[in-house]
């Protein structure tokens, strides 16, 4: 009886003690939470204020007169060598009548976008009846006319320290007043590939580029990663032999991927004589880089499925294979989804193994094949971040947005499809 | 048949309550150091472990577990339609003993077992013996339930399917439900044939597991202590269900219920410390021991 007093009243001595303890490692657990929402608070907050106006561009509404002079000199309609920056030089004389000067024309003419040319040039391409008509149509305006109209520009300063003369400003204050000067949705930065100008500049180059990478990468590292994985856990004889090559999957996963670049160079480029810049030759590079991961994430999965489940199955007279096949490899499943997804985000956001391949280039076409040069999204960010004009800046913001909406877009889904599949047993 | 197990189940109520009055002498009593004993012992099995009608012979099986010596030399028969029960204390050797029938140990990577076991008169060891036709012939049904996470019916049609046992739909329909029906499962579970099995009770999944392995229709059953995880009223229905099983199957089922082994058995084999010690008819075994051993086992000095 005694005894048991003594015990409570040790118990009930010690009590404060682990309470107190117990409320420390909560507020530390809470304060360490906290300090990384903030991070992430601050870094999503300056990448939106950043990013979120390249989402929109300045045009001009010019009336464009498809002159049957210039466009069809002598009856025959010339689309590839008609003089169309003549024409939309026309149509920027007309607006502002006053401007007679030479050297004054040629500062309102930066005022637009060389873009505007090839737009005249695509509407008469689509449209040939529009021939000898005259239409209001909005161009993109220059990147320096964007970049005012933004507030990233200060009038204010001293003339000789902005891109943008006194006389240039005033004349874009005219347009604004007469309703000729507007911000648009910026569908250049969907639609166009990489541009030396920013306002022409876009990302679908990259997109497809790393869409095609991803596509390669997953066709070959998941059914490959996910096939080792099966050999190693279920088929394969544990000796030295497969000792020696866990170690070294699990010593790949950490290898750094610029590594796996160099590999690439040497092997798909100088060995294999596979084209330079390619995403064939990213994807492959990027399923060296993946498949570490999706084999430690398969294999994990795989052992998680109980023993009892593999039993039954066995002793109900069913092959090694039909055990895997039938019973272990649905159960596996969300996890090696789940892995092969987390594999895939990291290969999409990897930019140090593309620029060994050479995706690093500058171009200007997108892709439309496995085969033809291009860039991806994070060497297409690090290739703006690099660039000095200030309106690249913003796109570059806005294409780390891009990338991280398809990064949290692919990792939902690898939460998603766990949720769906898991299955308890 | 019916006369003696009566017998036994009488003789059951009195063993509990002997156990109850021996429980304190017991606990005084200084445990015997059996490892010493296991020296001086001899080795020779006592009783008979030849019988009438032999199905699957072992012969001199031993199995070792890397430097584990877990089954020493034991040679036991098992007769058609007989339920054979493998007793003894934990870790003696009885759960490697059946898995060696039907040659569950083959996964396990440092298991050896050398000897011969013969089902009848083939050698299920030898190189033509495909483990897979074996365990069609051999089912086995584990401690813990383990249904597969698929529907009741599927987990019941998986080994007809695996084995192209069913011609058609309705054929496979009709194995389902007759081995439901002889596991005592089909009145429970007929309208939720779709639900998941692992959504039934431990004892439900237990039939089940049952119901799976007879679909199959093997001719010997390994059972390794089916009833551990059950309540008193699982347990006799899945007893009922041995009785009659055995008259189509021979039956090898591992307890630790002496109880249940009276019950259901028309042989025991007493295993101790990986050596068959005492094989006989069950209520010989139980009345009048001939080895010291196997009389302090069922006696409850040991266990
Ligand atoms: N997979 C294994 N690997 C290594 N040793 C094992 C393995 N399974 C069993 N053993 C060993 O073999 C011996 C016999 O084990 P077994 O499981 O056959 O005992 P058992 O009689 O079934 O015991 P219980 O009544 O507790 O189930 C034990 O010493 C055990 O440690
Ligand atoms: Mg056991």
């Amino acid at each position: 009886m005694t005894e048991k007093v003594t015990t409570l009243q040790k118990v009930e001595a010690g009590l404060a003690r682990r309470h107190r303890k117990e409320l420390i490692f909560k507020t530390t657990g809470m304060i360490a939470t906290g300090i990384g929402v903030l991070f992430l608070a601050v870094f999503f907050y300056t990448l939106l204020i950043k990013g979120s106006s390249a989402f929109q561009q300045s045009y001009l509404l010019l009336d464009i007169e498809f002159s049957a002079d210039v466009i069809a000199p002598g009856g025959q309609l010339d689309l590839e060598y008609a003089d169309y920056d003549g024409i939309v030089r026309a149509a920027l004389r007309k607006e502002l009548p006053e401007v007679t000067d030479r050297s004054e024309r040629r500062q309102l003419y930066r005022l637009v976008s060389v873009g505007a040319a090839y737009q005249v040039q695509d509407a008469i391409a689509a449209q040939p009846e529009l021939l000898g008509e005259t239409r209001a149509i909005w161009v993109p305006a220059s990147a320096n006319v964007d970049m005012l109209v933004k507030g990233n520009i200060d009038a204010a300063i001293d003339e000789e320290l902005r891109t943008l003369s006194d006389q240039q400003i005033g004349w874009i204050e005219r347009l604004d007043e007469a309703g000729r000067l507007d911000l648009k949705f910026n569908a250049a930065l969907f639609s166009h590939g990489d541009s030396r100008e920013p306002e022409l500049a876009g990302i679908k180059g990259a997109m497809m580029g790393s869409f095609f990478m991803l596509i390669v990468t997953i066709a070959l590292s998941f059914p490959i990663g996910v096939a080792a994985a099966i050999y190693l856990e279920e088929f394969a004889p544990r000796n030295r032999w497969s000792d020696l090559v866990e170690v070294n999957i699990n010593n790949l996963a950490a290898v750094p991927s610029i590594v796996f670049g160099l590999l690439g160079l040497a092997v798909f480029i100088n060995w294999m004589g596979l084209p330079r810049s390619a995403p064939l030759v990213g994807g492959l590079v990027l399923t060296l880089l993946t498949l570490p991961v999706i084999i430690i994430a398969s294999r994990a999965s795989i052992k998680a499925v109980p023993p009892s489940i593999r039993e039954a199955a066995l002793g109900l007279g069913a092959s090694r294979m039909q055990v895997v096949f039938h019973h272990v490899l649905p159960l596996a499943m969300p996890g090696m989804l789940t892995g092969a997804i987390i594999g895939m985000s990291r290969a999409l956001g990897e930019s140090a193994p593309l620029l060994m391949i050479g995706m690093i280039a500058f171009i200007v076409d997108v892709p439309g094949s496995f085969a033809d040069p291009s860039t991806a999204l994070p060497v297409q960010i690090y290739l703006w971040a690099d660039s000095p004009e200030r309106a690249f800046a913003e796109r570059t913001s806005a294409a780390i947005i891009v990338l991280l909406a398809f990064l949290l877009l692919m990792n939902l889904t690898a939460v998603i499809i766990r949720r769906r599949m898991e299955r308890k047993w | 048949m019916v006369a003696t197990l009566k017998n036994y189940r009488q003789r059951d109520t009195e063993m509990a309550a002997n156990t109850e009055n021996t429980a304190e002498k017991r606990r005084k009593a200084a445990v015997p150091d059996y490892h010493e004993q296991e020296i001086e012992l001899g080795r020779e099995t006592v009783g008979h472990v030849r019988c009438e009608e032999p199905f699957m012979v072992a012969e001199n099986v031993n199995v070792h577990y890397g430097d584990n010596h877990a089954i020493r030399d034991v040679t036991l028969e098992i007769g058609k339609k007989e339920v054979v029960a493998l007793i003894g204390p934990s870790g003696c050797g009885k759960s490697t003993f059946l898995r060696c029938l039907n040659r569950m140990n083959d996964s396990i990577e440092s298991a050896r077992v050398t000897g011969s076991i013969t089902l009848d008169g083939a050698d299920i060891y030898s190189k033509e013996q495909d483990p897979v036709a074996l365990r069609a012939r051999v089912g086995m049904v584990f401690q813990k339930p383990n249904p597969f996470p698929k529907s009741i019916y599927d987990n019941v049609a998986y080994g007809p399917r695996i084995h192209g046992l069913a011609s058609d739909r309705a054929e496979l329909d009709t194995i389902v439900h007759s081995s439901l029906e002889r596991a005592g499962l089909l009145k429970e579970v007929k309208d939720r044939l779709d639900e998941p099995g692992t959504s039934l009770s431990g004892g439900q999944q237990q039939r089940l597991c049952i119901a799976r392995t007879i679909a199959v229709n093997p001719e010997v059953i390994l059972m390794d202590e089916p009833c551990s995880a059950l309540d008193p009223i699982a347990t006799a229905r899945i007893e009922d269900l041995m009785d009659e099983l055995c008259e189509d199957y021979a039956i090898v089922i591992v307890t630790h219920s002496m109880q249940q082994a009276a019950r259901v058995s028309r042989r025991v084999a007493y295993f101790h410390l990986g050596y068959l010690v005492e094989v006989d008819d069950t209520d010989k075994v139980f009345t009048n021991p001939q080895h010291k051993l196997t009389e302090d086992y069922i006696t409850g000095r040991i266990g």
